[in-house]
């Protein structure tokens, strides 16, 4: 094997959601091929659906997911509540934007700090950079656990929630309550503005992703729990559309499916989300974003963390302004009675878009069901990412170009066990 | 006797929706505290350095759905002096076990256009049914203090602390008015495992049993009460083919349907 020809492998990821391997074939000093192996083994979610009560299917599609629960939860019950000519009203919709604000702190401060940060300074792990730096991971804990705090009081448990429900929840929250979760998240937005000064001064390679971007865009504020769906390229349609531009296809290196936009490779997440959206950040978070040297769009990947650290900010913000405005439901739910028909549900999960669909018969079961997962939607851009990042740096030793590939592949905070419907790296220098 | 070394935990993933190894990151107070009194050995998850074998304990979540995972199961035993599962999957096989009661051929169609290239074992079954299991943690997903107590046993040499006795009894104790009687709601809270804190009856909703059974649950009794709540047959069959659908203590109801 010359230097020309060879093969990274790297056989089990780590620090992602989820299971996957990597390899990289190189032959004659060119990159051919950047496979992203997920190997999570498949759970046909879409299968076993069927034939369930259109009131059930929320609770079994939070089970894809223990990282982005209310993500899975909220794209089906606007899926079925779509498919029965369901309207919340806006109490409830407010009330559903705060779990999801809940879910975006917890899960972004789990990957910043547990996940990311590590790779940026050296370290393998938060529990071994926890020796040398306590405060800051004290810090990322801290604000983990300010979203956990959100989805315990207004979601019942932080992972797998069982207070919400298709039509809305089983029990509001009283204003009391919310007032002792917005004294938390006071205190939590100090950290959070703490956290996009520490990682703004990290150390950024240069990248750029070249592909199309696809986020929910809702008119009147940063889009998380619903909305209409908007590419960078100018392109606006509505949720039901989506099954119009993007066709999944399956690929024989992975157990997870994937996507292409108009027939090319896309990416969603939250460098998309702040491309499109970032002008409807709240004063706060665009403050701390351009202190933090984000312009309007940012497509380095490695910034992504940056982009993750405003979405923090934002988020507790978002939620306080939420608390504060609260008033409760008379009602904690509407009825939802079934209807034939088919409907379809977007949010943005913490690493991108989530669509959901289902066929309802008469009676409300299920006959028909679609999931499509950010990460699988991601998959092919990352893996273009991945032969950009090889090709630019075939000089580094196997090592070095395994630890490279891990790091780009982070970036993305794929989440496999969402996917898998994810990594392994292998380099073949052949 | 002299602790000579600091104890390892390595934590396993099968399949899993990786909720369970999440509850361990969960616990933001305690984590830093863990980490001192134990080496987190391997935790894929939580780390790219992964410490060689034997471990002290393991955790492992997810059921095993493939061949290679039939094997590889068998070598996380070999690597641990005691393993320890944790949620349903890991303990009964979790959702993804209603494939047992289907065909996955079919399953693997209606996900993928090429079924061949996905390689899936018929069943998704629960550690146990693979190798020797010295503690079942349960729940859809685990609570992060039962796991706290399940960890710190094992560590000190003790038995867990952890009841096997209905949801009612944390219900009772709670002071939360039940849910069944005073508003007709069906509730499995008298036939699941303790441990949620009743998370469910505390907001107003019937318990949908993600701990699955606990040990002597009355069944027969159970669904005449949930007849009585109004929920038909077909309804029942339903709400206890979820999360711990393969569990033994669950499976009456599909029987008599």
């Amino acid at each position: 094997m010359t230097d020309h020809d060879r093969e990274v492998r790297i056989g089990s990821l780590a620090r992602v959601e989820g299971e996957g391997a990597l390899q990289v074939i190189i032959k004659d000093g060119r990159v051919q091929q950047a496979n992203l192996q997920i190997y999570e083994p498949p759970r046909f979610f879409e299968a076993f659906l069927r034939g369930r009560q259109h009131t059930e299917v929320a609770d079994i599609t939070s089970r894809i997911c223990g990282i982005c629960p209310v993500a899975y939860q909220t794209s089906a019950w606007l899926a079925v509540e779509d498919a029965c000519g369901i309207d919340v009203g806006a109490g409830i919709q407010a009330l559903r934007r705060l779990l999801y604000c809940g879910e975006w702190i917890s899960s972004h401060a789990l990957h910043i700090y547990l996940l990311h940060i590590p790779d940026f300074l050296g370290y393998p792990d938060a529990i071994s950079l926890s020796r040398d730096h306590r405060d800051v991971v004290e810090r990322g804990l801290r604000l983990k656990k300010s979203g956990n705090a959100i989805l315990e009081m207004v979601g019942g448990r932080a992972i797998h929630p069982v207070n919400p429900r298709v039509g809305g929840f089983h029990r509001a929250p009283t204003n009391s309550e919310l007032a002792v979760l917005a004294e938390q998240l006071r205190h939590a937005l100090d950290d959070a503005l703490a956290t996009v000064e520490f990682v703004a001064n990290l150390d950024f390679p240069e990248a750029n992703v070249a592909v199309e971007l696809l986020a929910v865009h809702h008119p009147d504020h940063y889009a998380i729990e619903s909305g209409r769906i908007r590419s960078a390229g100018g392109l606006d349609f509505s949720s039901a559309d989506f099954p119009a531009h993007v066709v999944e296809h399956q690929v024989p290196h992975s157990t997870a499916l994937h996507a292409t936009f108009d027939g090319g490779r896309y990416l969603t997440g939250p460098l998309a989300r702040y491309s499109i959206n970032s002008s409807q950040l709240s004063p706060l978070a665009r403050e701390a974003a351009a202190a933090a040297g984000l312009g309007p769009t940012c497509r380095n990947p490695f910034r992504s963390i940056v982009v993750r650290a405003v979405e923090v900010v934002y988020a507790i913000d978002e939620a306080l302004r939420l608390i504060a405005a609260y008033v409760r439901p008379d009602m904690a739910a509407v009825s939802t009675p079934p209807r034939a028909g088919i409907g379809h549900g977007v949010s943005e999960a913490p690493r991108g878009l989530l669509y959901h669909r289902y066929q309802l018969d008469a009676d409300g079961l299920i006959l028909a069901a679609a999931i499509v997962p950010p990460t699988s939607q991601n998959q092919a851009a990352i893996e273009d990412d991945l032969l950009a990042a090889v090709s630019a740096n075939l000089g580094l030793d196997d090592a070095a170009l395994a630890h490279l590939c891990e790091r780009t592949i982070r970036n993305y905070d794929p989440c496999i066990s969402c996917a898998t419907h994810f990594l392994d790296l292998t380099v073949h220098r052949q | 006797m002299m602790r000579t070394r600091t104890p390892t935990l390595a934590v396993w993933k099968f399949a899993s929706c990786d909720g369970c190894q999440l509850t361990l990151l969960d616990c933001e107070d305690e984590l830093l505290t863990l980490a001192g009194q134990v080496q987190i050995a391997h935790f894929l998850e939580a780390s790219s350095a992964v410490e060689p074998g034997p471990y002290d304990v393991s955790l492992v979540e997810g059921s095993i759905t493939t061949p290679s995972d039939v094997e590889r199961i068998r070598r996380v035993r070999a690597a641990s002096t005691v393993l320890v599962t944790i949620g349903a999957c890991a303990t009964s096989g979790g959702i993804r076990a209603l494939r047992n009661f289907g065909d996955v051929r079919e399953f693997a169609s209606v996900v993928y256009a090429s079924p061949p290239y996905i390689e899936s074992l018929a069943t998704s079954t629960p550690i146990a049914a693979h190798v020797p299991v010295d503690f079942e943690l349960r729940g859809c997903p685990i609570d992060k203090h039962q796991l706290l107590e399940v960890i710190s046993a094992f560590l000190a040499g003790r038995k867990p602390d952890i009841p096997d006795t209905s949801v009612c009894t944390e219900c009772k104790r709670s002071g939360v008015t039940c849910v069944m009687v005073a508003q007709g709601t069906a509730c499995l809270g008298p036939v699941t495992h303790a441990g949620c804190g009743a998370l469910c009856p505390a907001v107003g909703r019937g318990c949908y049993g993600c701990f699955g059974p606990m040990t002597g649950a009355n069944l027969p009794a159970m669904i005449g009460r949930l007849r009585d709540c109004g929920m038909s047959t077909g309804a029942i069959g339903k709400v206890f083919a979820t999360f711990n659908v393969a569990a033994p203590g669950f499976r009456l109801p599909l029987v008599q349907k």
